[in-house]
């Protein structure tokens, strides 16, 4: 397992260089001159070539990726033109914000997709079955942006039971933040746990067919332990991949749920920047998350070896 | 047993949770919540771009002047100001015991190093702005003299922008890269922190000149991007003021006895600007290159019918850079009205009954609908509009280069009408995106500047104004509001016309 795991970890080096070489050039495809973006209204001649040289805009692509990346190497991933505030405190401002966020729509995913999931599976054909269909189908095909509106419209505006948007920090009020996050953890969780549910029917519908099961049952072994403790845990694989994935997307930030709740996430963060061709940070940004992305891919594969015993021969 | 620790641990934090929903009850009413339609960028006066920016220094930086309802220059951090005979040197009194933030002192020497810094400092967008002060002359500790190259009419409205907003000398130069992550000024609120994208806190300045005018111990600002969830913000009572109301919520909003809206023509203008530069591009399509082509769209177009349209009546038409109301408004040219005849007849002379161009607009759902408005009413004289919805950073970036045929352009407008002119139709100007250049423009529009007494300076206008509306470089189309909506129970609200909420006498 050792072995196995640290050369997937030897992989994410290259991966990782990969990834930046990728980020920087797919930015240079932009349209725009990004300086007479920054530039702002003016558009004042001498602004624009300061901001050309403090950018190295007129260098060419490879040395320009060499100050960037000289730059990263030594843990600097630039300042925001925009903001003038450091790459590094941004990310640090936005992380917990959108982990907070990814956090809850993912419990919510999970509590609602997997269970719904088994029902489904196990009561195939039946009426539980369909209702769980319907709901997936709803959760699939609404989306986020009007989910979000209408539920600003009804718990805030009409309710008055929760604030409209905004952020809250959970170590000031820890019930302004919860009330802050359950709508957009919502309305993200939403879509997911219908994705999971789907993945969570089929992978059971599967492993429940097999012939092992059909053994622990004619064992004797009551139908709760035959589909918890023997069906889901092989089921669980795919769907552990999946919720990986789905939670590495989550923390790319969810753009349009962070504009309707304005989330001060990374979704908004990232946006905001590319509009403004505030490089330095879609940069900075991208390669961060890239990289959590690249983590939580290899904590999936490593989690495999505890749901499934097969694979640490 | 094992339940205690925990228990122990969740009675503070419930307790102080409580305490903190309690503290913040009473806090929440001496904070003013604002709510932005984006984020601000750089807070420092001198490097900053953007119109929202300026809508957070109005609480956090004062300026050398103000300007009021009527765009007539107040004095704010400056008293009083005279002109020497030539106009070239505009001597300013400063007001006595005023401090910065940080508790140094705003004097003379301050205001000298503040102007030089605008003039100086690497990458500011106020250099042009003050480009004929030559130099800063410190007389005594309230009194300085600014010495030009040749008189200057828009410099005290210059003054009373972010070009006239004071920083600590002091704070700038210990922090001179992040200066605009921690501003320090001398306004009525100082800088708390920012949040990227979310909010930006101040609190009140406790020896600010004028505090009897600030009724409130805190302002946030928070920058909400969707009109829709901004109201909703306001209307469940987390806002109490949000600017850029979208027009079609305004008839709901003046209906709703909770609220009170306002709404205030802006400075600036919407209008579709026509590549006329020499380039193979303008030179190919009939509009860039024959001025009857572009009187004949002119004259297609129901400028009442797009104001109704595009913002439900939330604007105002026009057809110069400035509204109607304004007193440098050019009287020899007034708003045309809509004459599909002549327009035909006008295509005809000009030997192209069926000119074809392509419109190059935002993305905005505004913008669009501005452009369709725009092509079914051209359609009726003759016109083929074809619309080109782009991306703004690439827009500007194709109307730099002049790789457009007519592109819808707003813009937001300054208080003297030299800021909507002079870089728009000055040869070789930064905005001067239709590469219109005409010497005798560019004389009539150095002389405006250098023309200090308003008749004569509104005569120049309209001179200005018989060329480049004959030309038609721009086709102008209407004035914008800025719509405000806010809570019944703030009084104080004054419509200054740049758009700007003022601090100063607001209550609650």
């Amino acid at each position: 397992m050792l072995r196995y795991f640290s050369k997937r970890l030897v992989a994410v080096i290259p991966t990782i260089f990969l990834v930046t070489i990728i980020i920087f050039c797919l930015q240079q495809l932009l349209p725009g001159d990004p300086a007479v973006i920054l530039a702002g209204e003016e558009q004042d001649p001498s602004v624009v070539a300061y901001l050309h040289q403090k950018m190295h805009l007129d260098e060419p692509l490879p040395v320009r990726y060499g100050y960037w990346m000289a730059g990263v190497l030594h843990g600097d991933l630039g300042e925001s033109l925009r903001i003038q505030q450091p790459v590094l405190q941004l990310i640090k401002d936005k992380l917990p914000v959108t982990l907070e966020l990814a956090l809850l729509a993912m419990t919510i995913a999970l509590t609602i997709g997997i269970p719904a999931g088994i029902i489904s599976a196990v009561a195939k054909d039946t009426v539980w079955d369909y209702a769980a269909n319907v709901v997936a189908l709803w959760g699939l095909s609404t989306p986020n942006f009007w989910l979000g509106i209408l539920m600003i419209l009804w718990f805030s505006v009409s309710l008055g039971w929760l604030p409209a948007s905004g952020y809250v920090s959970p170590f000031e009020d820890l019930w302004g933040n919860l009330a802050a996050m359950i709508m957009p953890a919502f309305v993200l969780g939403n879509a997911i746990a219908a994705v999971l549910m789907r993945h969570t029917r089929s992978a059971m519908l599967q492993v429940l067919n097999t012939d092992y099961v059909r053994t622990a049952r004619a064992k004797g072994l009551s139908e709760r332990r035959v589909v918890l403790k023997h069906a889901l845990r092989n089921a669980l694989t795919p769907i552990i991949t999946l919720g990986a994935l789905e939670f590495g997307t989550l923390l790319s930030g969810a753009v349009l749920t962070e504009q309707v709740f304005s989330i001060p996430g990374f979704g908004k963060l990232i946006v905001d920047a590319v509009f403004n061709r505030d490089y330095a940070v879609v940069q900075g940004v991208v390669l961060f998350t890239s990289s959590v992305y690249i983590a939580l891919n290899l904590l999936a594969d490593l989690a495999y070896f505890f749901v499934n015993p097969r694979m640490r021969g | 047993m094992r339940t205690h620790p925990t228990l122990g641990r969740f009675l503070p934090t419930l307790a102080l949770t409580l305490a903190c929903a309690l503290s913040a009850a009473s806090v929440s009413a001496q904070t003013l919540r604002i709510g932005l339609a984006e984020d601000p960028d750089v807070l420092d006066p001198t490097l900053a771009r953007s119109f929202v920016g300026r809508v957070v220094f109005a609480s956090l930086c004062d300026k050398l002047f103000d300007v009021d309802e009527k765009l007539a220059i107040v004095p704010q951090l400056a008293t009083a100001y005279q002109w020497s005979a030539d106009h070239k040197v505009l001597t300013l009194k400063l007001r006595p015991g005023v401090t910065f933030h940080d508790g140094q002192k705003l004097d003379a020497a301050a205001v000298k190093f503040n102007l030089e810094r605008h003039k100086t400092l690497a990458g500011s967008n106020r250099r042009g702005e003050l480009l004929p002060v030559t130099s800063i002359d410190v007389v005594d500790p309230l009194t300085v003299k600014l010495n030009l190259a040749a008189p200057f009419a828009p410099l005290l409205t210059v003054l009373a922008d972010r070009a006239g907003m004071m920083v600590s000398p002091k704070a700038a130069q210990e922090n001179p890269s992040g200066f605009g992550a921690k501003p320090v000024c001398s306004g009525p609120f100082k800088f708390v922190e920012r949040v990227a994208q979310d909010r930006i806190v101040l609190e009140r300045f406790a020896n600010y000149w004028n505090k009897d005018s600030i009724h409130f111990d805190k302002v946030i600002y928070q920058p909400i991007v969707d009109s829709t969830v901004r109201l909703a913000n306001l209307k469940s009572g987390q806002l109490d003021f949000i600017e850029r109301v979208a027009s079609s919520d305004m008839a709901a909003l003046k209906a709703d006895t909770k609220f009170n809206v306002a709404r205030i023509t802006e400075l600036g203008y919407q209008g579709v600007t026509i590549n006329t530069s020499g380039n193979e591009m303008a030179q190919k399509n009939p509009l860039g290159r024959d001025p009857r082509v572009r009187e004949a769209l002119e004259l297609a177009l129901d400028r009442d019918g797009i104001v109704q349209v595009a913002v439900d009546g939330e604007g105002e038409s026009g057809n110069q850079w400035l509204s109607t109301a304004n007193p440098f408004y050019a009287k020899n040219v007034p708003l045309p009205k809509r004459n599909i005849e002549r327009a035909k007849a006008l295509l005809k002379e000009a030997g192209v009954p069926n000119p074809s161009f392509t419109l190059m607009t935002p993305t905005t759902s505004d913008g669009q609908k501005v452009a369709q408005v725009i092509q079914s009413m051209a359609k009726e004289a003759g016109f083929d509009v074809k619309i080109q919805a782009t991306e703004f950073a690439t827009s500007l970036n194709l109307a730099d280069k002049g790789q457009f045929e007519a592109y819808l352009l707003n813009w937001s407008g300054r208080a003297d009408p030299d800021g909507n002119l002079f870089s728009f139709y000055g040869c070789k100007q930064p905005l001067n995106y239709s590469g219109y250049c005409k010497p005798e423009l560019d004389e009539l529009l150095t002389k405006s500047r250098s023309t200090l007494d308003p008749t004569a300076r509104a005569k120049l206008f309209e001179q200005v104004a018989a060329v480049v509306l004959k030309d038609r470089p721009i086709v102008y189309l209407y004035h914008r509001k800025w719509l405000w909506a806010f809570s019944k129970k703030l009084s104080g609200v004054r419509s200054i016309p740049d758009g700007l909420l003022r601090v100063q006498g607001l209550k609650m």
